[in-house]
């Protein structure tokens, strides 16, 4: 094992976040608040409680998801694009590293950063309503569940993208969307019945459902689905990385 | 000296590209330990395609490649190591430190920190004093001793520089010729990629010629020049000719200068050069000269000779 090959990569992917500070923490934290204001204040006034708890703190694991998801597959997508746009990943094809280390060191990163951010939105949140959370360490396997594996999906993009436009088009048409879907500002069982089942083909109705058990002990699925089809996604995403590198797709002609 | 001792393998290696385009056919190449080898050929002729598949950018469609015995695919690692690549084009970061990116590349390759041997890469390409700036704050020259100073950062025994010295200034390009001179004296295998004959013919120990994806051939320098050289003899006759003699012509002579000299090219190689007979003949004929001298043939006209055979 490279360790230091790894190390090398993700200080990298690290530093290039500092110095990006504003852009990386603030912007998700300025938008996430927004966010909150608005769906809580207004939506907030008229519907009180969900299940027992406050509609503004109710959304707060939702809106956590939100940034957490398109930050990891902003991040790690960009990350790996980015070398390849600008010829540098010369250097990291040419070195003594495995795929595995590789994804460790990009996808370590990517996902570092968007879980530390999910905290600083909790943190955040938590001086606006009051949250209490039910199962810290479960919460903790959520965040970072998810983190590194919408991180290996970003990745996944950042390798298959050819332009800035398809590197941006996915999270915004698909990510988005499905996160909005997922219910993060709703409980499942608000919609009609036959929205219900269409919702549950959405992958991210289970991580917003487990992360929000971990906050409330409500949810939509059982706690038992939210983790098993994390965690089938995760393999997913590995099995993909892994053919990636297998063929030499998009890195070696 | 002729040291045998092969540290890279190149067996029947060929490529084709996903377009269908075939850019090497059944490359099969030895480079020696310590010797610096240039690979000559005109722009597409494959050789950054060769140095991508022994550095591991390009997976080759057949063949084999091995660095000190390593399996470039099986045992990547192990060859990978080894190496250091300077590749054609100025790839840099921008916004990293010199200091920095140096650094990164010796992680990369497995390698713990160093800082003595670092100052020592930096010092040699003259960056030492640049080492906290921003990268994107060098010129182009500076930037292609970064990229040199990153492929030592992790000591390699092999380094491959990919036209090293493409659209750099004539100063520059003896700055470089030196930096290449004192890396193989510390005992560096190093191949590098031009299209500059005089480059070749200024550094290398042994030279291989690609064009259309095939090694034509690869030899010692000075056989090389020796081998495929044509000399040319110039004879400055006493009084100049208004045309060549009949009995002059199977020589395939010319007449320069205003018929005041006579012009003949030979065939070193050749078991006879055809220099007696012709001088016989212009005794015969009454052709007084005052003069002779011959001229070697430089690189380049023997490259165009190569690359103009039918393949
Ligand atoms: N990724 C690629 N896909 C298709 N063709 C390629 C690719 N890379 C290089 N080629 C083609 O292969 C040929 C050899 O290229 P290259 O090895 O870069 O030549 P050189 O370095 O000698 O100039 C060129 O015709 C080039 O267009
Ligand atoms: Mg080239």
């Amino acid at each position: 094992m490279n360790l230091h090959g790894v190390k090398a990569i993700y200080l990298f992917e690290m530093a290039r976040t500092w110095r990006t500070l504003l852009q990386s923490v603030l912007a998700p934290v300025i938008s996430t608040s927004l966010y909150f204001f608005v769906f809580g204040a207004a939506i907030g006034s008229r519907i009180t409680e969900v299940d027992g708890v406050s509609y503004g703190a109710f959304i707060v694991p939702g809106l956590i998801m939100l940034s957490l998801l398109m930050q990891s597959v902003m991040n790690a997508s960009f990350g790996i694009y980015f070398p390849r746009f600008i010829g540098t990943i010369y250097e990291i094809l040419s070195a003594p590293v495995s795929y595995f280390e590789i994804v460790l060191g990009y996808v370590g990163a990517a996902a570092t950063k968007s879980a530390l951010l999910g905290l600083i939105i909790l943190a955040t949140a938590s001086l606006i309503v009051p949250i209490e959370i039910a199962h810290p360490i479960w919460m903790m396997f959520f965040l970072v569940l998810t983190a590194v594996t919408f991180s290996l999906l970003g990745f996944i993009l950042g390798i298959w993208a050819d332009s800035f436009e398809r590197l941006q088009i996915v999270p915004m048409l698909i990510i988005t969307p499905l996160t909005f879907l997922g219910g993060s500002f709703y409980s499942i069982d608000m919609l009609p019945p036959v929205w219900q089942t269409v919702t549950l083909f959405n992958p991210i109705v289970y991580l917003i459902s487990g992360f929000r058990w971990s906050f409330y002990e409500n949810a939509d699925v059982s706690l038992g689905i939210s983790v098993t089809m994390t965690l089938a996604f995760l393999v997913l995403c590995l099995m993909i990385v892994r053919g990636i590198f297998r063929t030499g797709y998009r890195l070696r002609p | 000296m002729e040291s045998t001792d092969i540290v890279v393998s190149i067996e029947s290696v060929s490529k084709t590209y996903d377009t269908g385009f075939k850019a090497l056919r059944d490359v099969t190449l030895g480079i020696r330990r310590g010797e610096i080898l240039a690979l000559l050929g005109p722009n597409g002729a494959g050789k950054t395609t060769l140095i991508s598949i022994v550095c591991g950018l390009v997976n080759a469609t057949e063949g084999k490649v091995t660095v000190n015995g390593h399996d470039i695919v099986d045992d990547y690692r192990a060859a990978r190591s080894l190496i250091g690549l300077v590749p054609q084009e100025l790839t840099t970061d921008s916004f990293e430190s010199v200091m920095g990116t140096v650094k990164f590349s010796r992680g990369l390759f497995g390698k713990g920190p160093d800082p003595a041997h670092i100052e020592r890469v930096l010092r040699d390409v003259w960056l030492w004093d640049r080492k906290d700036d921003e990268i994107r704050t060098l010129s182009g020259g500076m930037k292609r001793r970064l990229l040199i100073a990153k492929a030592l950062s992790h000591e390699p025994q092999i380094l491959f520089l990919d036209e090293p010295t493409a659209g750099v200034d004539v100063e520059l390009r003896k700055d470089m010729w030196g930096t290449v001179r004192k890396l193989r004296d510390s005992g560096v295998t190093t191949i590098l990629t031009t299209h500059y004959i005089d480059e070749a013919e200024e550094l290398a120990d042994r030279i291989g010629v690609i064009n259309n994806g095939e090694l034509i051939l690869v030899e010692e320098k000075t056989r090389l020049m020796r081998m495929l050289g044509r000399k040319q003899l110039t004879i400055e006759l006493h009084d100049p000719l208004a045309e060549l003699p009949e009995r002059l012509g199977g020589f395939g002579l010319e007449l320069a200068n205003g018929g005041s000299e006579l012009v003949f090219t030979y065939d070193t190689q050749a078991d006879r050069t055809g220099i007696t007979a012709l001088l016989d003949e212009l005794n015969d004929a009454n052709i007084g000269f005052k003069d002779l001298h011959t001229t070697q043939s430089s690189l380049e006209e023997i490259f165009v000779n190569l690359v103009k055979r039918p393949t």
